[in-house]
């Protein structure tokens, strides 16, 4: 019996992935396990096996192009079989399990669609959805429609339209060529503007900022790479700290749940990292368990294979607090948007060389300036305020930090 | 205000115009000595004698041309057909000649002259006396076609079509002209080319008129608000040619999703020019295809049960209003 391919959910944000790459063309058998396709989601390149024998009988997306979740992708069949059927929906067809784990995220109208709608729901948008998406620049293949055949109508972008009159949303105009191009965003683009605007326009965010004294911390360091075979970093130091600090206020290190709010007695800390496309922010558990060394050689993995989009998806969800770090270019301070559903991000600014007054006398000292960003509904001023002042306390006392 | 029936209120019209000008004077099967088929033209020959209202032989084509040639001649007559069916026997006079002869004489004859009598289905007259035949007429420039819905308008409109120097259909029903309403007291006219949003509702625009709008659209608007939680505007273009499609394009604007019920059939009616239109002029507004709802595509059936099902009514509405919101 043929199997439908469709693209599954790779990642809690995902709406649509990519086709990177056919491990099989049209007419090529496959076995059960074998790879089948490359798909890239909004956070990572993922593989995606053949959970049937047979020959692939049809590809419908080529490589580079996309599908919504759940969208036919390819059907995978005996050799001789007539898929005649299939392409005109009969009802004996099974989904593929990859398929069926994408099925959730369905639409009730659109489980019930046949294989034909399917096939036949690509890119299908009322006139007033159309002009909506346009005006508020909506990607409507990244919206599942509810009408028939999959058509997106209105009611599907409703929550998607921000409340602004429509002349005030910059309307793409036609460009001079040579004077300007366009540039397509990529998943990861677009899951960052999504996810940004909506932390931005929820969330009130205030901000907190301290300089440290980085004097003890980069002794510290010293000695450490002096002696040890590791090369410790600053972002090492500061997740250490972070978590240390974070321990301390639980009230930091916890989640706005709308009626709720969950504070946790571990930390996971994400670290931004930034990719060609966009950034992802790679997780490092548990830091409170975690020594120094232990937090080096983990971070250093990670963002060795997020460079190459290798993290898996529990490799970079699930963070109960998130640092960015831009200090290595020169930046003095800046703030970071909360990164949804945490409560709270640090953004670390770089290390200045200037003069410091220190009892009483005017010296060359060595100082750094961090920011913490709140979502305000859940934290308060002075527990922002408390929180950096252990903080400061911890990383300008980082002997502490091999206890 | 006062409230009459729609028979009355077309009386008045007609009373009152023939007060106002002496050149009008009504003729037809039997409004005189009858006093009309429907009791439309009622005392009005006691009041004004025989020379101004003219009972005619069975002879639509030939008191129809004798209207025409008087009007062409000055008088501005009121040409009553018993029912709209039988202006097929004089569908020559009223297409080719009412309708063009102002364009084909050079602008040297204009013909104001009001063809009026019933359209529509009434109940079991067979498939031959059902006919509502407003997209025929409206299909005709030189020709313009009235079909009020209410006694306000009907007396407003009708005064306004015998002041008119075009020729003018005006399509009234037979079920209607006991319908009561209120019109206004004193003089007042209804211009015609002008619709009216009979009420206001954001998530559907439905067009309908005359009967159809009357009978059926006006309480199933109620069924449905309340069945399916929804707010239903209601136009009444009132006026089929020349039709006021700014004010359904500004109602579609605002509710994304129109419905046309009318009692025509479905191929070339009214409704598929008011479709064309609002495609056109409110393309991306729309967030559902107009849907229409129409006489079914056959010969009216003489049987109760038949017609009824044939003719627009609740469910087709119901159907149409859940297709346009996707409530199905």
């Amino acid at each position: 019996m043929a199997t439908l391919i469709k693209m599954p959910k790779l990642s809690d944000t995902m709406e649509e992935g990519v086709i990177l790459k056919w491990l099989r063309k049209e007419g090529e058998k496959i076995k059960q396990g074998d790879i089948l396709v490359e798909i890239q989601s909004d956070k990572a390149d993922m593989e995606l096996e053949a959970y049937d024998s047979g020959v692939v009988r049809k590809i419908f997306v080529p490589e580079g192009g996309k599908a919504p979740i759940g969208g036919l992708i390819a059907i995978i069949g005996a050799p001789e079989e007539d898929i005649s059927a299939v392409l005109s929906g009969s009802p004996t067809v099974s989904a593929s399990k990859a398929g069926a784990q994408a099925n959730p995220t369905l639409s009730p109208t659109s489980q019930a669609s046949t294989t034909a709608e399917l096939l036949d729901s690509k890119g299908k948008a009322s006139p007033l959805a159309r002009r909506l998406a346009r005006e508020n620049r909506i990607d409507l293949t990244a919206v599942s429609g509810t009408g028939p055949q999959g058509r997106v109508i209105k009611r599907d972008l409703e929550g998607m339209i921000s409340g602004k009159p429509a002349g005030a949303t910059p309307v793409s105009r036609p460009i001079i060529p040579g004077t300007a191009e366009d540039v397509e965003l990529s998943p990861i683009r677009k899951t960052i503007a999504k996810r940004m605007t909506e932390s931005k326009t929820t969330a009130p965010h205030f901000y907190v900022t301290v300089e440290v004294d980085m004097d003890p911390a980069m002794t510290f360091r010293d000695q450490i790479n002096a002696v040890k075979e590791i090369k410790l970093s600053f972002t090492d130091i500061i997740i250490k700290a972070t978590s240390e600090a974070l321990m301390k206020h639980p009230q930091v290190n916890a989640t706005y749940l709308g009626d709720k709010m969950r504070q946790y007695h571990y930390t996971h800390i994400g670290v931004a990292v930034a990719l060609e496309e966009g950034l992802v922010t790679p997780i490092v558990r548990n830091c409170e368990q975690k020594r120094l060394d232990q937090i080096n050689a983990e971070l250093r993995d990670l963002v060795e294979r997020a460079r190459t989009r290798k993290l898996k998806p529990d490799e970079y969800l699930g963070a109960t607090f998130t640092i960015s770090n831009l200090g290595m270019f020169g930046v003095e301070e800046f703030a970071a948007i909360v990164n949804p559903p945490e409560g709270a991000i640090l953004a670390v600014g770089g290390i200045i060389e200037k003069p410091v007054v220190r009892n009483g006398e005017i010296v060359i000292g060595h100082t750094m300036k961090v920011t913490l960003s709140s979502d305000h509904r859940i934290i308060d001023g002075v527990v922002a305020a408390r929180f950096m002042q252990d903080f400061k306390k911890i990383l300008e006392n980082p002997a502490s930090l091999v206890l | 205000m006062a409230i009459v029936s729609l028979r009355e209120a077309l009386n008045q019209a007609i009373d009152e115009e023939m007060t106002r000008d002496e050149r009008v004077y009504m003729m037809g099967e039997e409004v005189a000595n009858y006093q009309g088929a429907y009791k439309v033209s009622q005392g009005l020959l006691q009041k004004w004698g025989p020379k101004r209202i003219l009972d005619t032989p069975i002879a639509e084509a030939g008191f129809a041309g004798l209207g025409i040639g008087s009007a062409m001649l000055g008088l501005r007559p009121i040409v009553e057909f018993m029912t709209w069916n039988f202006s097929l026997v004089a569908y020559d006079q009223i297409v080719n000649n009412a309708a063009k002869m102002l364009s084909m004489s050079g602008g040297n004859f204009s013909v104001p002259i009001v063809f009026r009598g019933p359209g529509g289905a009434a109940h079991g007259l067979g498939a031959t006396h059902s006919q509502a035949l407003e997209s025929i007429y409206s299909h005709f420039p030189g020709l313009k076609v009235v079909m009020p819905s209410n006694c306000k308008d009907a007396k407003g409109l009708l005064k306004s079509a015998i002041r008119d120097d075009n020729p003018i259909v005006f399509i009234e029903s037979e079920v209607m002209y006991g319908d009561k309403g209120e019109i206004p007291d004193g003089e007042y006219t209804i211009p015609i080319g002008v619709g009216e949003v009979k009420k206001e509702g954001k998530d559907v625009t439905i067009v309908s008129w005359s009967k159809v709008l009357a009978h059926v659209v006006l309480s199933a608007v109620d069924v449905l608000q309340e069945e399916l939680n929804i707010s239903i505007e209601v136009i009444d273009p009132r006026t089929i040619r020349p039709m006021d499609y700014d004010l359904i394009v500004s109602s579609v604007k605002k509710t994304n999703r129109l419905v046309i019920v009318e009692e025509g059939w479905p191929f070339a009616g009214v409704g598929a020019q008011i479709s064309h239109e609002v495609a056109a002029r409110a393309f991306d507004h729309l967030d559902a295809p107009v849907e229409r709802v129409t006489q079914e595509d056959v010969p009216l059936p003489y049987a109760h049960a038949l017609e009824a099902r044939s003719l627009p009514n609740l469910d087709k509405i119901r159907s149409a209003v859940k297709k346009v919101l996707y409530l199905d």
